[in-house]
């Protein structure tokens, strides 16, 4: 933020600006806040007096098999998930960079279409189809969902690198004597890999937070998500509070990640 | 001595129905310095991209060797290429930079780290060999670039523009260092250039292009001396050219009249001239004499200094003649103190009649 010498009033408008900022995150984070808060409450409903400090939820929750259950299936997804959709939004974005086609602005639109389809939608969508091809509530068919709707994210990430790829690099390495395969092992991929390792996240943090699509496909083989809605249809537990603030961490870890990643890059780049 | 390396025969290239080269052919002597010259949009540099393989000829053939290459791959031919953008690879250190070639031959990673601080240590950037390419000023990158090119110790390399990203100053020494580095390697320099200051001071041989041909090729001193058409003339810049219609013709002398007069010129033995027949007449600038009075030349005319304008050592006159044509004549600055020139001066203008040749409208 810029600092300048000002009158009162501009001291007061920076002031005012700040208060409003504060307010603003105040009401975006303060869900989150107390429900971390709480989760370590001694205390079984969220209420004040804070009860004191107390691990009880969190033994709770990593006692619940059903909950361990959901937790492994969706670590499982989301380290599945990861790879393959940063895999297929690279060749995607790479497609997208090297080529130019006929009808290249459809295949860019359909390429990034699924997140903005409803996810209710999505979740219908698959459900029929995956019943039947016979891969509805197995893991793989919501790694093959999963994959679906975070592909995009990866393809827009390493979109965005690729655009800092000087047109001729490619073409340095073939004159060098680099064929196609050698430039995209030697060149392309190194160059990517901030925006590789970034998407990598990313996409492993959009499906370990799905819900919506998971709820509808997942069957028997429920993912944490689906597992914390089902919990919070039998009991309002404080250990609800517990996990929300395991999968909030464990999401923001791999988003910052993804961000720290990213901007490392632009700052190394020219 | 001489032994082709480089043939381009008839050569074409077009995009999408558009023309971008049609029908250059040139053939390259090993160790010959070579500047493809030209406005933007001649084809020089789709020239210079054809013999690296970026792009293939819609016709005719490129033989390096004797061997069709034309439609080889990039990665195929050894053509490396030092780009007017340097094209270093980002993310990798000066050395590994160096080494990507070598690395591609297969070269195991000892001796390829070797022959990289080898080559830079020739380039005078020995010190920067741990260094990333964003971390380097322009002419440290160049030289980089041209370490990268020359590693694989080519037979051929390509310079597309090499001195235009760089500052002024950097220039000429750069300049230099090429010629330097061409005599001391004794391969075959190709190199794109639109500054023909460049190409004259550096080049064997310059190929002047426009408009996707060849207008003239030949040793720069031949050029400069005669230009075989008028964009050529116009194009270096060098020149007057006047417009005259022929009036008489004989064994050795051309009699013309122009704007400014009746002008004679010797007899061109390379192309027809009828009397009545429509040509330019090209007098270069440094040929043009001025004197305060007639001095007794054949061609002379009379008129008015306009203009001087002062490039260092070298003065251009600006003419002003009665027959509303202008002429440049190009002065030392020691002709200037033997004969001192002010704007308005009555002055002659005057050149001796060999000095001038004819090109075609």
């Amino acid at each position: 933020m810029s600092r300048r010498t000002g009158s009162m009033g501009d001291i007061l408008a920076l002031l005012s600006l700040r208060g409003w900022a504060i307010v603003v995150f105040a009401f975006i984070f303060a869900p989150i806040v107390s429900m971390a808060a709480f989760s370590f409450n001694a205390d079984r409903f969220p209420s004040l007096p804070w009860a004191g400090f107390s691990l009880t939820w969190y033994e709770q929750v990593f006692a619940d098999p059903m909950i361990r259950r959901g937790l492994v299936n969706s670590l499982v997804v989301a380290l599945a998930v990861a790879p393959l959709s940063t895999a297929i939004g690279f060749l995607a974005a790479y497609v997208d960079y090297r080529f130019q086609f006929f009808g290249k602005r459809l295949y860019m639109a359909l390429a990034s279409l699924p997140p903005t389809v409803p996810v209710v939608i999505m979740g219908v969508a698959m459900l029929t189809f995956q019943g039947r091809i016979g891969l509805s509530g197995t893991l793989f068919g919501i790694i093959a969902a999963h994959v679906v709707i975070s592909a995009p994210f990866a393809m827009v990430l390493i979109r965005m690198r690729l655009a800092d790829l000087g047109t001729d690099i490619e073409a340095a390495a073939w004159n060098l004597g680099a064929g196609p395969w050698a430039t995209l092992r030697e060149v392309v991929i190194p160059f990517c890999a901030p925006a590789i390792l970034a998407s990598i996240f990313i996409t492993a943090a959009v499906s370990f937070d799905e819900f919506m699509i998971a709820w509808f496909i997942s069957g028997q083989n429920e993912t944490l998500p689906v597992r914390v809605l089902a919990l919070l249809q039998g009991q309002v537990s404080p250990r609800i509070n517990a996990i929300g603030t395991l999968v909030f961490t464990t999401s923001m870890l791999l988003v910052i990640l993804a961000q720290a990643l990213t901007f490392r890059s632009k700052a190394g780049r020219r | 001595m001489s032994v082709t390396i480089l043939e381009l025969d008839g050569v074409s290239k077009s995009f999408d129905k558009q023309s971008a080269v049609s029908d250059v052919s040139i053939s390259v002597q090993k160790g010959e310095f070579i500047a493809l010259m030209g406005p933007s949009g001649c084809g020089k540099t789709t020239t210079l991209r054809m013999i690296a393989g970026l792009e293939a000829p819609t016709e005719g053939q490129i033989r390096i060797w004797g061997r069709d290459v034309s439609q080889d791959a990039p990665w195929r031919r050894d053509t490396p290429l030092v780009w007017q953008s340097y094209a270093l690879f980002p993310f990798m250190s000066v050395r590994r930079n160096v080494e990507f070639g070598l690395k591609q031959r297969g070269m195991i990673a000892k001796d390829r780290a070797e022959k990289a601080d080898e080559w830079l240590a020739r380039m005078g950037i020995a010190a920067f060999a741990e260094r990333m390419p964003h971390q380097l000023s322009g002419g440290q990158r160049q030289r980089v670039a041209l370490a990268r090119a020359l590693a694989t110790e080519p037979e051929l390399l390509l310079l597309d523009e090499p001195l235009s990203a760089l500052d002024p100053h950097l220039k000429v020494s750069m300049q230099t260092e090429l010629v330097r580095l061409h005599r001391e390697l004794g391969i075959t320099f190709v190199c794109v250039t639109h500054s023909h200051s460049e190409a004259f001071a550096m080049a064997d041989r310059v190929v002047i292009m426009d408009k996707g041909t060849v207008q003239q090729v030949g040793a720069p001193q031949q050029i400069h001396r005669r230009a075989d058409n008028r964009f050529v003339a116009e194009f270096l810049g060098a020149s007057n050219i006047l417009e005259v219609e022929v009036e008489s013709v004989d064994a050795s002398v051309v009699t013309a009249v122009s704007a400014i007069g009746r002008l004679s010129t010797p007899t061109p033995t390379n192309m027809p001239v009828q009397v009545g027949g429509a040509l330019s007449m090209v007098v270069a600038m440094d040929r043009v004499e001025i004197t305060k009075s007639p001095s007794g030349a054949v061609n002379q005319v009379s008129g008015r200094i306009a203009m001087l304008e002062v490039m260092g050592a070298s003065i251009t006159a600006i003419v002003e003649t009665e027959g509303g044509v202008t002429l440049r004549s190009q002065l030392s600055s020691r002709d200037m103190e033997s004969n001192p020139l002010t704007v308005g001066d009555t002055v002659v203008a005057s050149w001796d009649p060999a000095s001038a040749y004819f090109v075609a409208h």
